[in-house]
């Protein structure tokens, strides 16, 4: 009784803090989003539409969120790809080694991801050492400000992500059904493929929903590695903030915009996988 | 319990009689810069903390549009700040810029003609020119087949295809578009839909052979090889070629981009007179010179002239002559024709 009259008390702290860090900015930009902008950069009270008429264009929808929607779809499966059986293979190493193992995934997190994104930045340079590597075989690569530069950098800030909610899952399973699989004449693949990786499925859910939501709206890497030649909505939108237009009415209504179409994507997630029956 | 009140209520005000301390005795002494990093020479500031026994605190901004959001959110603190030409312009208009005595600032003669008075506060009751810069072409001499003279060299794809993928332009709509009308015969400060449209097509054609659109590491990469031709700052091709003499720059032969940093201070300070004092230090010939021997900058300083280093005063690249100093333009703040450069941009460079 008396710890189910402390609970919802014990929400306070934390919806305290939504409220001011997350719902406060929120409405803020929202109500930039329908302003408008004065010569300058100012900025105008007022209510009107026309900064979502402008993000409507096919100037930006073609080229921007197209791209960011093609990158982050590119980018989840490469996390999967290389994430799966990564988790699988920490998920049945004996429990000294999991927490090891999972610390080492973790790692990179000590470094801000900027500093990160800059050692890429010199392994992907025409001259760094990845150029360097194929150049006896003929090949020039130009991975900085190409999108597979981009590709290789979001793959590696993501995988992450990607590799804790897999784990999570795949730790959480009970393998002996693998054997029982076995027993009933199930090949490997089978045995996979119709027992493991269907009870893995939620870890698979949440971990590209980690990975695509987030690179959606990126810019830090694309800028950086794409050197400008990668549109992305994220590089667009900082731009309106930061760059030389000063134009954060537009730039606002572009991030509530992309939040909508997050929210969209997701919704359809969802129901694509209701209907595969991958969630119930 | 009680103790624990007590000692904290001590610690209050013993908190608010240090900040009111701080407030009264600390802040005359005490010099706040808001300016570009690495723009004043750390020795100078020394020289001046010496003589006139104070504190000098430096803090930095990146862009133009970081200083002016900040002065206009209200943010106080700040006595002296180098706005660029046309942001000078801007702040005056808004009224965020206190005026100068110049009565207190006499060192204010040693400025070059052609530098006093300019578009943008022509009575130099605002601002006061401090170092300037063009914008042109950075190139490793070694590496090109030839050394660039024209935007052209830049847009021509026959040229481009001698260094395709090693050339970098700057990350800038009123740079990039600018350089494009330029190439075309145009002015920098064009509004004109059918010129911004033909520098549009212009650089769809060049995008494909640019390793990258760059305002911050191409100096870095022209010194690695990475990059064989850069689009880019006087003083950051001048530093870059201190350290390699195989580093150039060239203002291309259709003429290119002037600016002007300037000192001036925020209507906000409350230590106006020290830094005035500090301008009037800066122009000092001898001190103005050693920041110019260390950043490679040209000063707006006639008289500095006298200490600067000969091999930087005879550089063309960094006091490039007359007749090319003629040829250059002053990027104008547009106003409502900056949404045609920004779209023009947008259009670049989402393809």
């Amino acid at each position: 009784m008396r710890s189910n009259a402390l609970g919802p008390k014990l929400l306070l702290p934390g919806l305290l803090w939504l409220l001011v860090f997350v719902v406060l900015p929120l409405l803020i930009m929202v109500s930039i989003s329908f302003a408008r902008r004065l010569p300058g950069g100012l900025i105008e009270w007022t209510f009107t539409l026309e900064n979502y008429a402008r993000a409507l264009d096919a100037l930006y929808l073609v080229g921007p969120v197209a791209n960011s929607l093609w990158l982050a779809a590119l980018t989840t499966v490469g996390c999967f790809v290389l994430g799966y059986p990564l988790a699988y293979y920490i998920a049945r190493r004996p429990p000294r080694w999991r927490a090891l193992l999972l610390f080492l995934v973790v790692l990179p997190f000590l470094t801000n991801f900027l500093v990160r994104i800059y050692a890429w930045f010199i392994l992907l340079r025409p001259e760094g050492w990845i150029a360097a590597l194929v150049k006896p075989f003929g090949v020039e690569m130009a991975l900085l400000g190409s999108p597979w530069g981009v590709l290789i950098g979001l793959v590696y800030g993501y995988l992450p992500f990607m590799v804790l909610p897999l784990y999570a899952t795949l730790e959480k399973l009970d393998f002996t059904l693998v054997e029982a699989a076995h027993d009933l004449g199930a090949t490997r693949w089978q045995s996979f493929w119709r027992v493991i990786f269907p009870l893995s499925r939620p870890g698979v859910i949440a971990g590209a929903i980690l990975v695509f939501i987030p690179v959606l709206g990126e810019f830090l890497a694309p800028k950086l590695l794409g050197g400008g030649k990668v549109p992305m909505i994220g590089i667009t939108i900082e731009e309106q903030f930061l760059g030389r237009v000063q134009n954060w009415p537009l730039g606002a209504a572009m991030a509530v915009g992309l939040m909508l179409l997050v929210s969209l994507v997701l919704v359809r997630y969802f129901k694509q996988l209701k209907e595969a029956r991958w969630v119930s | 319990m009680k103790i624990c009140r007590g000692i904290a209520r001590i610690f209050l005000i013993l908190g608010l009689l240090g900040a009111a301390g701080c407030e009264g005795a600390k802040r005359p002494n005490e010099l706040h810069l808001f300016i570009w990093a690495n723009y004043i020479n750390p020795e100078v500031y020394q020289l001046f903390e010496k003589e006139f026994g104070v504190k000098v605190i430096e803090e930095n901004f990146d862009s133009n549009e970081t200083l002016h959001s900040k002065l206009r959110a209200g943010v106080t603190g700040y006595d002296l700040i180098t706005p660029s030409d046309y942001k000078v312009e801007a702040l005056i208009q808004e009224g965020l810029l206190a005026e100068l005595d110049l009565s207190k600032i006499p060192n204010f003669q040693n400025i070059s003609a052609r530098f006093k008075g300019l578009y943008y506060d022509p009575q130099n009751r605002y601002s006061i020119p401090y170092l300037w810069g063009t914008t042109g072409i950075g190139y490793h001499a070694a590496r090109l087949p030839a050394p660039p003279t024209s935007w052209g060299d830049l847009f021509e794809p026959v040229r481009l295809q001698a260094y395709a993928q090693r050339i970098s332009m700057l990350d800038d709509p009123r740079e990039a578009i600018g350089a494009a009308l330029k190439y075309l015969g145009y002015s920098l400060n064009s509004t004109n839909p059918q010129e911004l449209e033909e520098a549009k097509n212009l650089l769809l054609t060049q995008k494909p052979y640019l390793a990258r659109y760059d305002s911050e590491t191409y100096d870095d990469f022209l010194l690695t090889g990475d990059l064989y031709i850069a689009h880019g700052w006087s003083g950051d091709f001048a530093r870059a070629r201190a350290e390699n003499p195989e580093i150039r720059y060239v203002i291309p032969r259709e003429g290119g981009v002037i600016w002007a940093d300037n000192l001036a201070i925020p209507k906000s300070s409350k230590n106006k007179e020290l830094a005035e004092r500090f301008i009037d230090f800066l122009l000092r010939p001898e001190i103005n010179a050693k920041i110019v021997n260390f950043l490679r900058y040209p000063s707006t300083n006639d008289a500095a002239k006298a200490y600067i280093l000969p091999e930087i005063l005879n550089d063309p690249g960094i006091y490039p002559p007359d007749e090319i100093v003629s040829k250059l333009e002053w990027l104008r703040d547009l106003d409502e024709a900056n949404e045609l450069y920004e779209r023009v941009w947008t259009e670049v460079k989402s393809r």
